[in-house]
């Protein structure tokens, strides 16, 4: 790792002083909005914990809520799983036919402009005659996010050295061994990232999730969206602060585990 | 029945032919290396008798049993990687611990045979080290101590010493051969330095495109490599082309257009062509201001090339010069410098005569 030390000019200084402005001020003015004792979004009444006691009591908002983190939770760990088995396919099956075709395929969902994947998936899950709900976000989701979580992985077993596998085997590992003493063991920390960039997008998913859920079992981005419409309540504030919170969480964990695989002495997972 | 016995091994990578129909014999307890510049196929084969590559046709006989198609995990042989390969997640004693465990063995030994292979390649102290926190060295004695761990019947080397700086390659060549010595083991290192093959080994098989050109003792190799090729690649020489013109008694004469006439003794077995090459190597041809005394009864013909000094490079231990000749041809000389007042005993432009007897000289067909 390099040590340098570049000093900070009052150039530097300034425009990442003019970029985190321009990137955290509107999150900062909502997260102090979000403690405001007042109705009205614009006017400052004095600090409150009301608007979050109102959410904690907002019984459909809470159900959203759940909603949106157990079908980030489930389809997260799904995703986490078939992109890990897809990346390790890539990355370790050099032989197979139409390898790039595969590769570009599944690539495809980090492009596709997500009306359109979520279109699709509607008119799939209408053909199957699936009853639109829990399940079909999840695996609208799941869809969504695998390609993340292949793309994480697989950067991470390509930094990684052939000969480690090779020497488990020369050592007495049969194949399937090695990998899980050697190789799974070194990938933990990219399989871990990918899961909560999984998460994160799950999570904030407003376009795919309206398009595949159905009645009554709407997510939190859909529910907010929909309350917006009617006007800003101080409420959406409070639920923000809280799923800002939420991802601020992840991230710190996310970064730790790329700094974990860092100290093993290989490159990280790009995060 | 030598302890390996490499068949008519090839192996081909798409219209590649790494490893084309080679045949070797390695003797147990032997310290053998395979010598050749890079994608000669010695990688290739090493990886054929480690199990990471499946020969094509042939067969790898090893104490009598054809291992060519069994995997790696169940070979009574191991491998030391070049880039070492140790384990990042593993401490030093969980690294040299890993095939042990493997292999079933008790707890209680596996502590016992660690603490051994510690020793060995004297890493005590560093046992619960992780390998990013140990010098380049110690990563080489890990790599080794782990390798040697479940002591294989072969153990192969691949350029066990290319990342290391020089003056730790030469203590560590040393501190190889008294290990190989004192375990009785046989090694088989790959290598693309000539110098580190004939240092350790005591017999080197020489590699090019395949196939194996020469298999000899270091002395053998250098002083009556089997082809010109071989010559030219192991250690330096100058060479003549030329015609074969007289033959006398073991003693051929040989016109060549660079260096005239030379006379040189002929080896075993004799040539059979006219169009040969003269070689010679450079700490033979020695300089002097005048012509050594012509003696008529001398036991050796004596070669004289007449020419003026181009450069003097002093490298300490010897002083290497170029000589241009009248031809224009450039013949390459080192001289020892055994006396300290008396380096440099040439100047660039001084005129000399190159000088080197019948028997220094090697005929090689072309």
């Amino acid at each position: 790792m390099a040590h340098t030390v570049t000093r900070l000019t009052r150039f530097n200084m300034t425009s990442l002083a003019v970029g985190l402005a321009f990137l955290y001020l509107p999150i900062v003015i909502l997260v102090i909005y979000s403690f405001n004792a007042s109705r009205l979004v614009t006017v400052w009444g004095g600090w409150s914990l009301r608007w979050y006691r109102e959410f904690f009591s907002d019984r459909a908002m809470l159900e959203a809520a759940w909603m949106s983190l157990s079908v980030a939770a489930v389809s997260a760990t799904l995703a986490t799983l078939l992109g890990t088995l897809a990346a390790v396919g890539l990355a370790r099956g050099e032989r197979f036919r139409g390898r790039a075709l595969f590769s570009g395929m599944l690539y495809s969902p980090l492009v596709m402009p997500e009306v359109i994947s979520g279109l699709s998936l509607l008119l799939l899950f209408v053909a199957l005659n699936a009853e639109r709900g829990f399940w079909t976000v999840t695996i609208a989701h799941t869809t969504l996010t695998m390609c993340f979580v292949t793309v994480v992985v697989q950067s991470r077993l390509s930094a990684l050295d052939r000969s480690l596998e090779e020497a488990a085997m020369d050592l007495g590992c049969d194949p399937v061994r090695a990998f899980l003493m050697v190789t799974l063991p070194l990938i933990v920390p990219a399989i871990v990232a990918g899961w909560m960039l999984a998460f994160t997008l799950s999570l904030d998913d407003v376009v795919i999730a309206s398009f595949t859920t159905g009645p009554g079992s709407a997510t939190l981005p859909i529910r907010i969206y929909s309350e917006v419409r009617l006007g800003v309540k101080p409420e959406i504030n409070a639920i923000c602060t809280l799923v800002i919170a939420l991802i601020a969480v992840i991230i710190v964990i996310a970064s730790f585990a790329s700094r974990l695989s860092n100290a093993r002495g290989e490159s990280a997972a790009p995060l | 029945m030598p302890l390996l016995r490499i068949e008519g091994v090839a192996k081909s990578f798409g219209n590649f032919r790494a490893v084309d129909k080679l045949s070797l014999d390695i003797r147990a307890g032997e310290f053998f290396a395979l010598l050749g510049p890079s994608g000669c196929g010695k990688t290739t084969l090493l990886r054929m008798l480690a199990g990471f590559e499946t020969p094509d046709e042939g067969r790898i006989l090893l104490g009598g049993n054809d291992i060519a198609q069994v995997l790696p995990h169940e070979r009574p042989v191991n491998m030391m990687f070049q880039n070492y390969a140790l384990f990042p997640h593993l401490s030093v004693r969980d690294n040299i611990a890993f095939g042990l465990k493997r292999a079933g063995m008790a707890r209680k030994d596996i502590a016992t045979r660690v603490a051994e292979m510690v020793a060995l390649v004297k890493l005590e102290g560093l046992e619960k080290r992780k390998p990013d926190q140990l010098s380049g060295g110690q990563r080489q004695r890990v790599a080794l101590a782990r390798s040697l761990a479940r002591r294989p019947q072969v153990l192969l080397l691949d350029e066990p010493l290319a990342a290391l700086d020089k003056k730790l390659r030469e203590g560590t060549q040393g501190e190889l051969m008294e290990l190989q010595r004192r375990l009785g083991m046989t090694f088989i290192i790959v290598t693309h330095d000539q110098e580190e093959a004939m240092t350790m080994a005591g017999r080197i098989g020489v590699m090019d495109a395949g196939r194996l050109v020469q298999v000899a003792t270091p002395r053998n190799l250098y002083e009556a490599p089997a082809s010109r090729w071989i010559a030219e690649f192991v250690g330096d020489i100058n060479l003549f082309s030329g015609q074969v013109t007289a033959r006398d008694r073991g003693r051929l004469t040989v016109t060549t257009t660079e260096a005239g006439t030379l006379a040189v003794s002929e080896l075993w077995p004799p040539v059979t062509k006219e169009a040969v090459s003269v070689a010679i190597r450079p700490e033979k041809v020695k300089l002097s201001r005048r012509a050594p005394a012509t003696d008529a009864g001398a036991s050796q013909a004596i070669n004289r090339l007449e020419g003026a000094v181009i450069d003097v490079n002093y490298l300490g231990g010897i002083t290497s010069y170029r000589v241009k000749l009248e031809s224009g041809a450039v013949v390459r000389s080192s001289m020892a410098n055994t006396a300290r007042l008396d380096v440099d005993a040439y100047l660039a432009g001084q005129r000399v005569v190159a000088w080197f007897t019948a028997d220094d000289c090697l005929v090689l067909e072309q």
